[in-house]
């Protein structure tokens, strides 16, 4: 007989007149990776901040672990680890003494505070610049850290906040074979956001939200299956010509694109020898794509996956790398 | 439901992996933690050390000097003007190292850091504590090393002479930095933070007896001293260390040292008391 990870019941925030999150409910199983993905601004980080018991609740329960996040903020403390966003290391003191700093606050007893911190330490490959002060880390450093410190006391739900934004194919590697490796031995329930879509897709279930309240909440496989079409796109010598026969022979709604004309049907390799006797145009490639958790979380939101991030140049070319990786 | 038959904390959801501290002695040294953390940050950055001590110096050899000139004639108490200065300068140092050492929490805030203790498993009296603890200590080991300066000005610091001043010093920092922090949990930007401390802090000063015999002021700004919660502090420790001058008074009544440290203990919890509560919602 176990709590559940997670349990948020008709869970409000309002500032002023204005809500954050509008009736929230769901629940996440111990032991279950859970994504909790939506666009920016649509109440992800207000309701991890209330798990977290630093935002206050208006309206609704919310439990962790077990926890009320009300009435029993530290028990809730205790059980918590969390991996933000933004840095929330000290600059001034080594990578080492961040690591201990948090353990003590932690109540990890000082003879185990070293033996805890070196494989962690390890495992984001800082073993040798541990000695020295985090202001002279880099941006990826940073963030290896602090993934290692949210570990560091190995909590029984843990928050990731994008965890891995702008990491290196190696280094996200390393860090979810850990992650993996302690969801299987402490059966840790992983609260996850990210805007990586091979991220997504590792988790047992993905809720997104929009404009405060849930729109869908189920397995990847359900999500995309959902969707119930896939993607075509066709390249052609007159896109605008291809799109306007497609329109209006099909009576399809097409979208003019760099890549050429793309919409959606239910069966995509099926439609494609239909599509070539009807077009008498030169056709010059077809891509027929199964939807993926982008199209889910289009269809939903409106947003791409990755364009809700914050678009810097080179996040999305460790993006377009890291896609090439699933889990085996 | 369930929670109503069974205990508040189920063993299932306590962590595997780690041994966990009690309460009260991971509270214990977390305020130890936040502490030592400050410390190690002022030994990274010695400037402020330097910068710290140099002002309180350039007050006391060059303002001092020239205003010794000035007034030599006229002596209060048997002192001369720089070693009636000496003591206000100590106290000096120590009240705006101490109030600005609150300045690391509005930093916190700005890069962060501030998170990671508030999500912590340790209650915010052990935060606030930890960082009154680092606050006074920087500020209480700039007025040691200032008491190195007291010979050159003929001031005679005996041993009981010193411990009394330091136990004053630290008790004036502790004041302070409660102070401090109750700003600091107020102020969401770097900026306003230092108009506001710049703003406080000169007229806490000028109205505190530190730079000249509060005697000297009209009644109605004699009434704003003794509402100064510096006056009590400075006072005990300008009576510490000049035994012959005179105290201060409030009408006809001469307070005692002992009135000294109780006002200024209970100015200081008062405001640590406060910077708890207001440091709970500072996020």
């Amino acid at each position: 007989m176990r709590s559940a990870g997670v349990e948020v019941e008709g869970l409000v925030k309002r500032f002023g007149s204005f809500a954050a999150v509008d009736d929230v409910s769901f629940a996440v199983e111990p032991g279950e990776l859970f994504g909790f993905l939506g666009p920016n601004g649509a109440g992800k980080t207000t309701t991890i901040s209330i798990l977290c018991t630093l935002v206050e609740l208006t309206e609704g329960t919310a439990r962790v672990a077990g926890f009320d996040v009300v009435h029993d903020r530290s028990a809730v403390r205790e059980s918590i680890g969390l991996v933000f966003q933004e840095v929330t290391l000290d600059d001034y003191l080594t990578g080492a003494e961040n690591l201990r700093f948090h353990a003590v606050l932690y109540g990890v007893p000082p003879s185990e505070v070293k033996d805890r911190c070196r494989p962690l330490l390890d495992m984001v490959g800082l073993t040798e610049r541990a000695d020295q002060q985090v202001r002279f880390y880099s941006g990826g450093m940073k963030r290896r850290l602090e993934i290692a410190r949210g570990l560091l006391h190995e909590p029984r739900v843990l928050f990731l906040d994008e965890p891995t934004i702008g990491l290196d194919p190696q280094t996200r590697k390393h860090i979810w074979d850990y992650v993996d490796t302690l969801r299987a031995r402490e059966d840790t329930t992983m609260f996850l956001t990210t805007h990586y879509m091979d991220e997504a897709e590792r988790c047992d279930r993905i809720a997104i939200i929009d404009h405060g309240q849930i729109v869908a909440i189920d397995t990847p496989d359900a999500l995309k299956a959902s969707i119930g079409s896939d993607t075509v796109t066709v390249a052609t010598s007159d896109d605008a010509a291809a799109a306007q026969a497609l329109a209006k022979g099909f009576d399809l709604a097409v979208e003019t694109t760099e890549d050429g004309v793309r919409f959606r049907v239910p069966d995509g390799e099926g439609f494609v020898p239909q599509m070539f006797e009807h077009l008498a145009l030169g056709v010059r490639s077809v891509n027929v794509r199964r939807p993926s958790l982008d199209d889910v979380f289009m269809e939903y939101t409106g947003h791409d996956l990755r364009d809700a991030d914050a678009g810097i140049a080179d996040q999305f070319k460790n993006n377009a790398m890291v896609r090439g990786f699933r889990r085996s | 439901m369930a929670d109503a038959v069974l205990p508040a904390r189920m063993p299932a959801t306590a962590p595997l992996g780690v041994r966990r501290e009690g309460r009260l002695i991971r509270n214990v040294r977390a305020v130890w933690m936040v502490w030592i953390r400050d410390l190690i940050r002022l030994k990274r950055t010695p400037t402020r050390i330097v910068t710290g001590i140099a002002q309180p110096l350039l007050f006391l050899f060059v303002l001092g000097a020239g205003l010794e000139h000035l007034i030599g004639s006229q002596r209060a108490g048997g002192v001369n003007y720089q070693q009636y200065l000496f003591p206000g300068i100590l106290a000096m140092s120590v009240l705006t190292s101490a109030l600005f050492s609150s300045i690391a929490i509005v930093w916190d805030r700005e890069f962060g850091f501030m998170r990671e203790m508030l999500v912590a498993p340790v209650s915010r009296s052990s935060l606030v504590l930890g960082k009154a603890l680092g606050g006074g200590s920087v500020a209480v080991v700039q007025g040691i090393i200032l008491v190195i300066a007291a010979p050159l000005v003929g001031v005679d610091v005996t041993v009981g002479s010193f411990f009394a001043m330091l136990g004053f010093l630290l008790l004036l920092a502790f004041a302070l930095v409660g102070f401090g922090i109750v700003i600091a949990s107020r102020m969401q930007r770097m900026e306003s933070f230092q108009m506001v401390m710049a703003l406080v802090l000169q007229p806490m000063i000028f109205l505190s007896g530190a730079i000249f015999p509060l005697v000297a002021l009209p009644q109605w700004l004699g009434v704003v001293t003794r509402l100064n919660p510096a006056t009590y502090g400075i006072d005990a420790i300008r009576r510490v260390l000049l035994p012959h001058i005179a105290p201060l008074t409030i009408l006809s009544w001469t307070v005692p040292l002992w009135a000294d440290a109780l006002i200024t203990f209970a100015f200081g919890a008062l405001m640590l008391a406060l910077a708890v509560r207001l440091f709970a919602t500072a996020e």
